[in-house]
């Protein structure tokens, strides 16, 4: 049994907009083997997502070899997904698939610099499966669900710093405080995108109860 | 007494036997430099000091006892390093990995089940499998998140007549299945009695090279976004949740001369998909024993709600 399955990374469940700020990466430990995570601005480590959108265009982008770049979108954003032949199956539903089409995505963060000295995130998929509506609104809920819970930790922590002599119990949270370090985004962002998100589930749902085709415009 | 006072005395107790010439003001004096002067929190002084005595004893942590193990039930363990008597019955005993090891093996009792290790130089009397009995002096520990328990020796083992009902450890899991681990699909087992073993290249590990009988199965990651659980569906569950028969995967891996086809059927049939499941838990898996595909509407106003008044 490897070690790897011992110890397996939870999925994050993130939106979009979170996703590409998520730019500084690190390890635990000195190991060359220890797990990248990416840190996410509200205040997590993230080694493995799970994501679902609307993949709207593919592209291979390679020059010898495949590497198909996936554009999914989420109500906050564009995950951009790469995969090539270290990923034949996710690439294969890339080379495959018609946009536009709901996927799920389990895969990787990865970071890289540009030119200009901007980090831009990538998805590494380790697989890519064709959904349905439903996967992708409850996927919205859960993200949102997921996301709040972290704001709700990293502004307990922040309260905490701010009256540290009010004897709050709050607890530490080592990655709310290395999210305040690394970023300069506040994380009432965030908190917005996931209210867009959950409007946007509404809307649907009030266009769909409408009897009049033409509501819906 | 003082709080330190209490302590230091705890602590003399438990090396009585070990440390003839350590005074309880010896113990006393080093807690209060910890504490008055580092500013070290009283447990973690505690710990420090013990761990003093324990180098200057020459002995492990296990070898010496808290002096006040309490009975507890197997539900009961959420900590490591705590002292506490268990009834339980012996369930399953696996084979050890390690010389270090005299026996391993899984206890239950009503409230649950926990895996359990005796050590060899402990020179311990044998546990048998079935057999219920009364252990004094056991240590929990923790694993990533898993509890077990040590038997030690300190630990006084009772055999006791009567029998002990065993409750699960049932868990619930709502998330997405992110993942089929290798060994899931059409798989062989050893056809020897009483091996269920996974033929790996047509061996297997314990009677060698042979023929092996299908069987169906997928070992998966259901993932709720805090934690990742291992899944197991056995024969059964597999069919269920895939609507494949054991006879068509057989068909399908005849008519593809590969078995590994009907592996990659099902993943595309279920990976990235939202499920319920419930079922009880065996060490670090869960038994697929009750299966629902999430696929209905959710309801977001509630959310919106909390997001809006945050």
């Amino acid at each position: 049994m490897s070690q790897s399955e011992l110890t397996r990374e939870v999925a994050r469940r993130v939106f979009a907009s979170e996703f590409n700020d998520s730019t500084y990466t690190f390890k635990e430990s000195d190991d060359e083997r220890a797990p990248n995570y990416a840190l996410l601005p509200t205040g997590d480590r993230a080694n493995r997502v799970f994501v679902v959108g609307t993949l709207t265009e593919t592209e291979d982008v390679g020059d010898e070899s495949e590497y198909w770049r996936g554009r999914v979108v989420d109500p906050t954003g564009t995950f951009f997904v790469y995969a090539g032949q270290y990923q034949p199956e996710a690439a294969s539903v890339l080379r495959d698939t018609e946009p536009p089409a709901y996927v799920s995505i389990v895969g990787k963060p990865r970071t890289y610099e540009t030119d200009d000295g901007t980090v831009n995130v990538s998805l590494r998929p380790e697989s890519i499966s064709i959904v349905d509506d439903a996967t992708r609104d409850r996927w919205v809920v859960e993200a949102a669900e997921l996301t709040l819970d972290r704001i709700e930790a990293f502004e307990e922590w922040e309260a905490e710093q701010e009256a540290p002599e009010s004897g709050s119990t709050a607890p530490t949270n080592e990655y709310a405080e290395m999210a305040r370090e690394r970023y300069d985004s506040p994380v009432v962002n965030y908190r917005n995108d996931v209210i867009q998100a959950l409007e946007s589930l509404e809307t649907v749902e009030e266009e769909e109860q409408a009897d009049d085709p033409e509501a819906t415009i | 007494m003082s709080d330190v006072r209490q302590h230091a005395d705890d602590i003399h107790e438990q090396f009585s036997d070990h440390l003839e010439d350590v005074s309880v003001e010896d113990v006393e004096e080093r807690l209060t430099t910890l504490v008055d002067e580092y500013k070290v929190p009283i447990d973690e002084a505690r710990r420090s000091v013990t761990n003093h005595y324990l180098e200057e004893a020459g002995l492990e942590r296990e070898d010496i006892s808290s002096g006040d193990s309490e009975k507890a039930n197997v539900e009961d363990v959420d900590e490591p390093e705590e002292w506490i008597d268990l009834t339980a019955k012996v369930i399953e005993l696996w084979d050890p990995r390690s010389d270090s090891v005299a026996q391993v093996g899984l206890l239950g009792d009503p409230t649950g089940t926990i895996k359990f290790t005796k050590w060899a130089k402990s020179d311990l009397p044998a546990l048998e499998e079935g057999g219920v009995y009364e252990l004094r002096n056991v240590v929990t520990d923790e694993y990533q998140g898993r509890y077990s328990v040590k038997l030690n020796s300190t630990t006084v083992i009772e055999e006791l007549d009567d029998d002990l009902e065993v409750g699960n450890d049932t868990s619930e899991i709502e998330g997405a299945l992110v993942d089929m681990q290798s060994g899931s699909g059409l798989i062989k087992r050893c056809p020897e009695e009483d091996c269920t073993r996974v033929l790996q290249n047509g061996r297997c590990n314990e009677h060698g090279e042979g023929e092996g009988e299908f069987d169906l199965r997928i070992k998966a990651v259901v993932d709720d976004g805090i934690d990742a659980h291992e899944v197991i569906f056995d024969k059964d569950a597999t069919e269920d949740l895939t609507g494949l028969s054991l006879e068509e995967a057989k068909d399908m891996a005849m008519d593809a001369l590969d078995t590994t086809v009907v592996a990659d059927e099902i993943r595309d049939d279920i990976v990235g998909t939202y499920y319920r499941i419930e079922g009880p838990t065996f060490g670090r898996y869960v038994l697929a024993d009750d299966v629902e595909e999430l696929d209905g509407l959710v309801d977001a106003e509630e959310l919106l709600i909390k997001a809006r008044s945050m």
